[in-house]
């Protein structure tokens, strides 16, 4: 056992897809621990924010202020406030009012304000101009003298008794905070998704729970099939005619019809994790048992069986002691692929609304399935989809990887 | 020819008890559901009436039109009788089309999809895998591992990333429906070519899925075969390589074709999604539909052309196969 374990851990493609899938478990495992917010707690009020770190602007203003006078400051916040189009609009009045082209570079923040500066006056009239597309101009002109101006911005709070505004500080240009003196900061390194829920500590939890029906589809799947496999592949005869008529039958029906059948005469109400994860395992126990049958009738001859026989042993012992341990190898990598595939399974059911109906925990299914409804793909709204899509590959991978590295392991004829 | 006949009856007989089979469960399954569906409708047209009979005379109407009130038995004997006429009754979310006239244009887009698309990827995926086996070096180390993981990438994973590419991103390509909203269909030449432009996404997202598992099957099967003895006696006897790379890619091909007639039910499922997903006209797209509007006329109807397309396909490629091998003959003849 133990020269086997050793001799698993000597291949390269079963230790990459080990060490991502326990990297993933780990993470499933620690990052719960570190950060306790509730997983599908919503915090943003509307669809969508983008990652980044969110601080508190209230508590901004609060905070002792310091003065760090930085040269690019003031072209930083006007680059950051003139948009591409604004860029493009400012580039098309100057080429009008007579620049050459290569003189105006609308990267350039600072001298293409420059250059508008000297040369924009609202009076000129440029021949071929619509009014709309003049006062558009005009409106550019009185926003970028705003971005310009080098005040501060005034606080002011409201007087309970009268009403009237009374400034209580100014925030110069030049103020700065310390993030670590803001006491409301929150890193959401995943954004929100469409119902303002933090995505990344949704994934962690939504990887759990797919990770758990992955491992209860699996184990169905695979406790039916070796079922199936031993008792067909060992008492033979009738029950193997019988068996095996089941399997073929459920090998040329396509699993997905299944699934989507038996999902959907569940019905909403039942259709929890569990559920699911029991049906996809129902759905996809054929290729264990074909194999697990094969094997077993070409072992059930062996001499160490018959002796066996022989010896007056029971069905039972035989099975566990004389087959069970020739055939665990393949049961173990058999189960391995079964999980992904369970995995697989739920996020295909999910997309197609089948999914676990479930209020209580996310799955990366329904995760996907609530982008692909809010349109995410379609709004450039990559983190609410993309990172779903890469963790699901990247389990399905490292255990796809993992079955490889076993395969050459224990199928000598596969070793390179 | 008496051998290949046996063999032909047998696929054929088979074929039909499977059939059945599905047929059987394709009605049982959906019905065990919870819930009355013709409830649900009539809940959904009666809002706001508040005449109770007037409620109870709509739902007398649905049910018998649905044949919901009549013992299960009996039900099953007039949807078969239906279903052997092509008349799958009314579909529920949208009534009074028929789920007949629902099924009808999406079966054509479907087949017009996956068919081509899941050939081309197990060309594609068997080409790339026996260079692999054949080439080895860097060939194989860069496509191995490629492989592995685009056959482990979910087929909607697959199909989103080439949209946001090249339908949002780079605009190469729209990224919904079969052909232009604004067009009615006809023999045009902008119908056809906005047809062609909707079709790329679609297509070689479900080309791209299949791809990767069919090469990893085709290089072991073209390893194990470039191993075996009758390659070493070849070479032995002198034989160009060119020539035994023929042979030996003829036999790795065979296993290649039985494992296309198993795992086209997965590539089918894969190929619904992504129609799901670039809301293209078929019939994966009817069967979310009527997901969604709780359908179940239509889910069944659906489920049951899958199931009997997978069934042709799988019988053709058996029938094919047979064909190919001479071994089957042989084998039957006995």
């Amino acid at each position: 056992m133990k020269h086997t374990i050793q001799q698993v851990f000597h291949s390269g493609k079963f230790v990459v897809g080990f060490s991502i899938f326990v990297a993933i478990l780990l993470t499933v495992i620690v990052y719960p621990l570190i950060i306790t917010d509730p997983p599908l707690e919503i915090i943003g009020q509307g669809t969508f924010f983008e990652p980044g770190i969110y601080v508190n602007v209230y508590d901004s203003i609060g905070s002792p202020h310091y003065t760090l006078n930085l040269d690019d400051a003031a072209a930083k916040r006007i680059a950051n406030k003139l948009g591409d189009e604004d860029r493009l609009a400012i580039k098309e009045w100057l080429m009008a009012d007579g620049i050459p082209e290569d003189e105006i570079d609308i990267k350039n923040t600072e001298k293409v304000l420059d250059q508008w500066v000297n040369n924009y006056d609202p009076a000129q009239k440029i021949a071929g101009m619509t009014n709309a597309k003049r006062n558009y101009f005009v409106r550019l002109n009185n926003s970028l003298k705003g971005l310009l101006s080098t005040e501060g911005v005034s606080i002011a709070v409201k007087n309970a008794e009268t009403g009237d505004l009374e400034e209580t500080g100014v925030v110069a240009q030049s103020d700065y905070v310390n993030i670590n003196q803001v006491p409301n900061v929150r890193m959401l390194l995943l954004g929100t998704d469409n119902f303002g829920r933090d995505v990344l500590t949704e994934l962690v939890k939504a990887t759990g729970v797919s990770l758990q029906i992955g491992f209860v589809a699996g184990i169905t799947a695979t406790l039916i099939g070796l079922t199936l496999g031993l008792l067909s592949g060992y008492i033979g005869g009738l029950v193997d005619d019988f068996i095996m008529f089941i399997t073929n039958l459920f090998t040329v029906i396509p699993p997905i019809v299944l699934l989507i059948l038996i999902s959907f005469s569940i019905g909403q109400e039942q259709r929890g994790a569990f559920t699911i994860a029991v049906v996809i395992g129902f759905t996809s126990w054929v290729w264990t048992a074909r194999a697990v049958r094969a094997q077993v009738v070409s072992l059930r001859n062996r001499d160490h069986v018959n002796l066996s026989k022989l010896s007056g042993h029971s069905i039972v012992h035989i099975i566990l002691t004389d087959i069970l341990p020739y055939i665990a190898s393949y049961v173990v990598m058999a189960l391995i692929l079964q999980i992904a595939s369970g995995i697989l399974a739920e996020a295909a059911l999910s997309i197609l609304g089948l999914g676990p109906r479930t209020t209580e925990v996310p799955t990366l299914g329904l995760m996907m399935n609530w982008a692909m409804i809010y349109q995410a793909q379609i709004l450039g709204k990559w983190w609410a989809y993309f990172p779903v899509i890469i963790t699901i590959a990247l389990i399905t991978f490292s255990m796809n990887l993992m079955n490889t590295g076993l395969d050459q392991v224990f199928n000598p004829a596969l070793r390179e | 020819m008496k051998g290949y006949r046996k063999y032909f009856l047998n696929k054929l007989l088979w074929f039909l008890v499977t059939f059945v089979f599905a047929f059987i469960l394709n009605f049982t399954l959906p019905r065990l559901m919870p819930g009355d569906p013709v409830a649900a409708i009539v809940s959904r047209l009666a809002q706001g009436l508040s005449d109770a009979t007037g409620v109870q005379a709509i739902y007398q109407q649905y049910a018998d039109l649905f044949g919901t009130n009549k013992p299960i038995l009996e039900q099953f004997f007039i949807y078969m009788k239906n279903v052997a006429r092509g008349d799958f009754g009314f579909s529920f979310s949208q009534y009074p089309r028929t789920v007949a006239d629902a099924l009808k244009s999406s079966i054509f887009w479907t087949i017009c999809l996956q068919f081509p698309a899941i050939i081309v990827g197990w060309l594609i995926g068997n080409t790339l895998g026996a260079l692999a086996a054949y080439l080895k070096g860097g060939f194989d180390k860069v496509l191995m591992p490629v492989s592995i993981f685009i056959s482990n990438f979910p087929a909607f994973g697959m199909a989103v990333i080439l949209m946001v590419i090249f339908g949002v991103t780079l605009e190469w390509f729209p990224t919904s429906g079969g052909y232009g909203f604004d067009l009615i269909p006809n023999f045009s030449w902008g119908f056809i070519w906005s047809v062609i432009v909707h079709y790329q996404l679609p297509f070689w997202s479900i080309v791209l899925i299949s791809i990767g598992g069919q090469a990893i099957g085709m290089r072991s099967m073209s390893i194990y075969e470039l191993n075996a003895d009758y390659v070493r006696y070849a070479r032995f006897m002198g034989i160009k390589d060119r020539k035994i790379v023929g042979y030996v890619f003829r036999n790795a091909m065979l296993p290649q074709v039985t494992g296309l007639a198993l795992s086209i039910g997965t590539m089918v499922s894969g190929a619904l999604v992504a129609e799901i997903i670039f809301s293209y006209p078929g019939l994966g797209f009817t069967l979310y539909n009527g997901v969604m509007g709780q359908d179940y006329p239509l889910i069944s109807a659906s489920a049951l052309i899958i199931t009997v397309m997978v069934l042709s396909a799988n019988f053709i490629i058996e029938i094919l196969y047979g064909i190919i091998d001479p071994r089957i003959k042989a084998a039957q003849a006995d």
